[in-house]
């Protein structure tokens, strides 16, 4: 039983400590794919 | 009496056919001519899924240079129609500008993933409640006519130890998050169908974003624990001669007899190695939805297998490729959906027979510790080696 909580506990941890991680790094697909800039596609370099 | 006649004729006839000649323009089909409009073979054969030459419908997207003037009589019209337009996007020819960076930006209409969207609406569905209904309704049957599988001999009241204190924390930390992410799966892939018709929009924008938060931050814990029972158990799953012996008695399910087994039988290492090679598929495929248009898994693949021969093996054509960026996602949702939907019927069946469906599993992750009987009847030879060398680990109750 003891095992299974603690399973509980650490699936708590590890989900929110993922996001937390994740959301700190700024990989979040708003944060990695746009630009301030408006600029035409071919342009995507600048 | 005859001029007012007279006038009166003249005009009908001007009248007449003035009207015939406005009624010529529209009966001037444009149908033959003009390359943008769908052909009837064309409409029959995207119907039927057939492949269309789209290549004069793709280039007519109109000519800036066709525009009339600024001055012109009704004002610049531009040199393309909204049909131009809305086919330049369809065909990638429009110059967009956007702030996206994403290779799928590029695409604003994606019609060759019409048929993923189908597939995902109808037969995506049917597969779901067929596999996982035929599963529960199998076991339901396997119930009524074997019966729960009891411990046939006199149960010593002693018990060895079957999984240490970690070994259960890897597993219970993979069960419980696979089947958190099994409802939440359900829940994105039946939600449309059942829940909005049940709960309403409202109530299901709710379920759905919650439902997908969950899904992608606890996925994590699946990969560790898939690790983890990967590292603690494969050497205990590794194929030998036992599990032929094994499988041809069909593990004593219905005669009765039990045929030697080491920790683990044929049965419980097939159900191992699903997890593994099936989890990992889910795992690798999830991780490319959770990062989209990072990882090109289909697009790889299909060349590779191209490259092979693999699909003129079974006689059909070369599998798409190169991919569109959506049509990578679309692959990876249907695959990630689909191996999920085969491992949660296979885990449906682990979960029947850790519990109700055998008598004394249950305590073999519950408390870590068998009845020695038990262990005799299902796990011979394990259970000679536990109790011939690891006597002091057993204990009277």
């Amino acid at each position: 039983m003891k095992a299974f909580l603690l399973a509980l506990v650490a699936l708590l941890v590890i989900t929110i400590g993922a996001n937390q991680i994740l959301l700190g790094i700024g990989f979040s697909i708003e944060e990695t794919t746009v630009s301030s800039k408006n600029v035409r596609l071919p342009d995507q370099n600048e | 009496m005859h001029r007012i006649f007279a006038v009166f004729m003249v005009c009908l006839t001007c009248v007449t056919s003035v009207s015939a000649q406005v009624s010529d323009a529209p009966g001037q089909s444009t149908v033959e001519t003009n390359p943008a409009v769908s052909t009837l073979e064309d409409i029959m054969r995207r119907q039927e899924g057939l492949a269309v030459d789209e290549g004069d419908r793709a280039a007519s997207v109109g000519d800036p240079a066709n525009a009339q003037p600024a001055d012109g009589q009704l004002g610049t019209l531009g040199g393309a129609s909204d049909a131009d337009l809305w086919r330049a996007f369809r065909f990638n020819e429009a110059d967009i500008t956007t702030q996206a960076r994403v290779p799928a930006a590029t695409t604003l209409i994606q019609d060759g993933g019409m048929w993923w969207l189908k597939f995902r609406a109808g037969p995506m569905l049917q597969i779901g409640v067929y596999l996982l209904g035929g599963t529960l309704l199998a076991l339901m049957l396997f119930y009524l006519i074997r019966g729960r599988i009891r411990i046939h001999g006199e149960k010593t009241g002693r018990t060895i130890v079957r999984f240490t204190s970690f070994e259960r924390f890897g597993h219970w930390l993979l069960a419980t998050s696979f089947i958190v992410l099994g409802f939440t799966g359900l829940i994105s892939l039946f939600g449309r169908k059942v829940l909005i018709p049940a709960f309403g929009h409202e109530t299901f924008s709710f379920i759905a974003v919650s439902s997908k938060w969950v899904h992608n931050n606890i996925s994590w814990a699946f990969m560790v624990a898939l690790i983890i029972i990967f590292v603690f158990w494969v050497v205990h799953n590794i194929p030998d001669r036992t599990d032929l012996r094994w499988l041809a008695k069909a593990g004593g399910l219905f005669g009765g007899e039990h045929p030697p087994a080491k920790k683990f039988n044929a049965g419980q290492k097939l159900i191992f190695w699903a997890v593994i090679i099936l989890g990992g598929s889910i795992s690798v495929s999830g991780l490319s939805l959770l990062f989209p248009f990072e990882f090109n898994l289909f697009g790889h693949t299909f060349s590779l297998l191209n490259d092979w021969g693999v699909p003129g093996w079974f006689g059909a054509a070369d599998l798409p490729h190169p991919l569109e960026p959506q049509e990578e996602m679309q692959y990876a949702q249907l695959w990630h959906a689909l191996i999920s939907l085969v491992l949660t019927a296979i885990i449906i069946a682990h979960i029947y027979l850790g519990s109700v469906g055998m008598e004394g599993a249950f305590d073999a992750m519950g408390k870590g510790e068998v009845e020695e009987q038990w262990a005799r009847e299902h796990h011979s030879i394990w259970a000679e080696e536990m109790t011939g060398t690891q006597t002091s680990s057993k204990k009277e109750v």
